[in-house]
């Protein structure tokens, strides 16, 4: 008895937040709800007795993406009226999409039979007396590795991408090196003299590190860019 | 009685509670207590007499600092979003709370004893974070929302190299059960075995919760307070509270990863007359007093010094050390039975 109240609490609530997802005024609001809709779905993972699916659900995505979500878009300077004020104007566009979608999802769940042996004919079945963690480990890492592995060199491909995009040259930054940093000594750093009034300290070439040096070719691009 | 506490779908939802309260309630004793053992500490160590003048030895100053803190006014910035200002306290408390659901404190004392305990731990740890990057945004102020960044950051990338820790020492386990965790420590704890993985959990959990070296979120002599300059009275006592319950769930888990649970040391006579509970605290209150030692010891870490530790550090240095944990244990034979 208390499971189905629980799934239909968790479902109603799930579906619920998943609407605030995308009619909440505010984005923050949004990816909130986005974290609640996360939450209830693990749930029903948990009820449905997938309890490894449901802690990786919050460990991976509501640990780790929805953080950076919310990062981002607290960071954005968005004009919230401004945004809502293309609502009347898309609206029909909107709204016929999802007519149009929601007729096709019925007129195909409408007509699905399952064959009868489909049971029978499953790949994996769930064995007895294992855990689903160990389940799921035997098909990944046992049955299918190969597989695994090129989908791991995939997004290995992507993330060097990304890294690639968006490395800068490293002559207009500064950076710091720790070694540098921590072998300094007093006699290289510190300088005791005594100041006659009115005479002030000529630079010593010590007491300040210099900036880097910046090749005229490279630093001008980056100026131009500045000035958008 | 027990029949219906046992079978009956009401009977349970009741026993669990009464579990729950518990384990709860001396919890929040051991909270409050550790606010007057941390300010004892940090004075012994600095050569002052600390919280000596409320109650026998100072030790009625948690309850007179409690109730200081109920009987002040609770403020809402009126730039502030309200619901969430309000939220995210409770949230960081409820989950500093929530964790302890699975934590066994002797052999089947645990309220859930889940197979997937260890990744239960992982993300309610990793949940963490929401209750302060919430904080720093609903607050509507610079510094606050400064703190919430840094927190965000930093907690994000301990994760990794934490994950990692807890990967290998399951593959020492074969179980995700914590239960299981501590009975494979029988012959010796992980902490000999792995001891750099047992260095790099602790100083994350540092890190994880923005406890000195790592308090750069709260960072008071540039930020203020941080993410919870704006909270005050209970608002701001929950968040307090929170921060001490996570350190003693930290420590909790590096007890149960580590330092072998509730097994008594090397599991011989004169040590094994002690119950395993009270050892399980005796460990607890170990780790704790190196969580105030640290902060005692040490100055605050820079912040792009703090992420070169994380990322360049302790993630390789942890993925290294994982293979080869791995292929040692499948080397020398040393797989457990799955």
């Amino acid at each position: 008895m208390i499971p189905t109240i629980l799934f239909y609490l968790f479902a109603a609530v799930l579906i619920v937040s998943a609407a605030m997802v995308v009619s909440a005024r505010n984005p923050v609001h949004s990816v909130l709800f986005l974290i609640l809709a996360f939450f209830n779905a693990a749930a029903l993972f948990l009820i449905a007795g997938a309890e490894f699916l449901a802690m990786i659900l919050v460990i991976v995505y509501v640990g780790a993406v929805a953080v950076l979500f919310l990062f981002v878009v607290m960071m954005l300077d968005v004009d919230f009226a401004q945004l809502r004020g293309g609502f009347q104007r898309y609206l029909p566009v909107g709204a016929a999409v999802g007519v149009v979608l929601f007729v096709e999802l019925a007129a195909v769940l409408g007509g699905w039979k399952l064959a009868p042996d489909t049971k029978a004919l499953r790949m994996s079945p769930m064995p007895d007396g294992m855990t689903n963690t160990e389940a799921l480990g035997r098909i990944l890492y046992t049955d299918y590795v190969l597989l695994f592995q090129i989908a791991g060199l995939v997004l290995l491909v992507a993330m060097i991408g990304a890294i690639v995009l968006t490395l800068r040259d490293r002559q207009t930054s500064r950076h710091q090196s720790i070694r540098v940093q921590t072998e300094r000594t007093v006699a290289e750093t510190l300088e005791m003299m005594s100041v006659g009034i009115g005479v002030g300290v000529k630079e010593t070439g010590i007491l300040r590190p210099k900036p880097p040096e910046i090749k005229e070719e490279a630093h001008a691009p980056a100026e131009h860019h500045h000035g958008h | 009685m027990i029949d219906f506490l046992l079978n009956h779908p009401v009977g349970i939802v009741i026993l669990t509670f009464m579990k729950a309260l518990a384990l709860l309630v001396p919890l929040l004793i051991g909270v409050a207590y550790l606010t007057y053992a941390e300010r004892k500490v940090l004075a012994a160590m600095q050569l002052r007499k600390g919280p000596n003048v409320v109650g026998p030895f100072g030790l009625l100053q948690p309850f007179a600092d409690a109730l200081k803190m109920i009987m002040k006014e609770t403020i809402i910035p009126s730039g502030s979003n309200r619901l969430l200002f309000l939220l995210a306290p409770m949230l960081t408390f409820g989950l500093a709370m929530l964790a302890w659901a699975v934590i066994p404190v002797n052999d089947g004392w645990a309220i859930a004893d889940i197979n997937v305990g260890i990744l239960y731990l992982f993300a309610i740890s990793s949940l963490g974070v929401y209750g302060i990057i919430i904080a720093g945004w609903a607050s509507n102020s610079k510094y606050a929302f400064l703190g919430a960044m840094r927190s965000a950051a930093q907690m994000v990338s301990y994760e990794v190299s934490m994950g990692f820790v807890l990967v290998s020492v399951l593959l020492c386990v074969g179980s995700l059960n914590l239960t299981d965790v501590v009975r494979a420590q029988t012959t010796v704890w992980f902490a000999i075995p792995l001891f750099p993985m047992f260095i790099i959990f602790f100083i994350s959990a540092l890190a994880e919760t923005n406890r000195s070296p790592f308090d750069l979120p709260e960072g008071e002599s540039e930020i203020v307070a941080g993410f919870f300059v704006e909270y005050s009275s209970m608002s701001f006592a929950l968040f307090f509270l929170g921060e001490y319950a996570n350190m003693i769930l930290m420590s909790a888990m590096t007890t149960i990863l580590f330092l072998g649970g509730w097994l008594a040391p090397f599991g011989i006579e004169p040590f094994t007359w002690i119950p395993g509970p009270i050892w399980f605290i005796l460990k607890i209150c170990f780790c704790l007093f190196v969580f105030l030692w640290v902060r005692a010891t040490f100055p605050r870490y820079r912040y792009d010094q703090l992420m070169r530790l994380g990322w360049k550090v302790f993630l390789p240095f942890s993925l290294a050390w994982l293979v080869l944990t791995a292929g040692a244990l499948l080397a020398f034979g040393w797989l457990p039975d799955v």
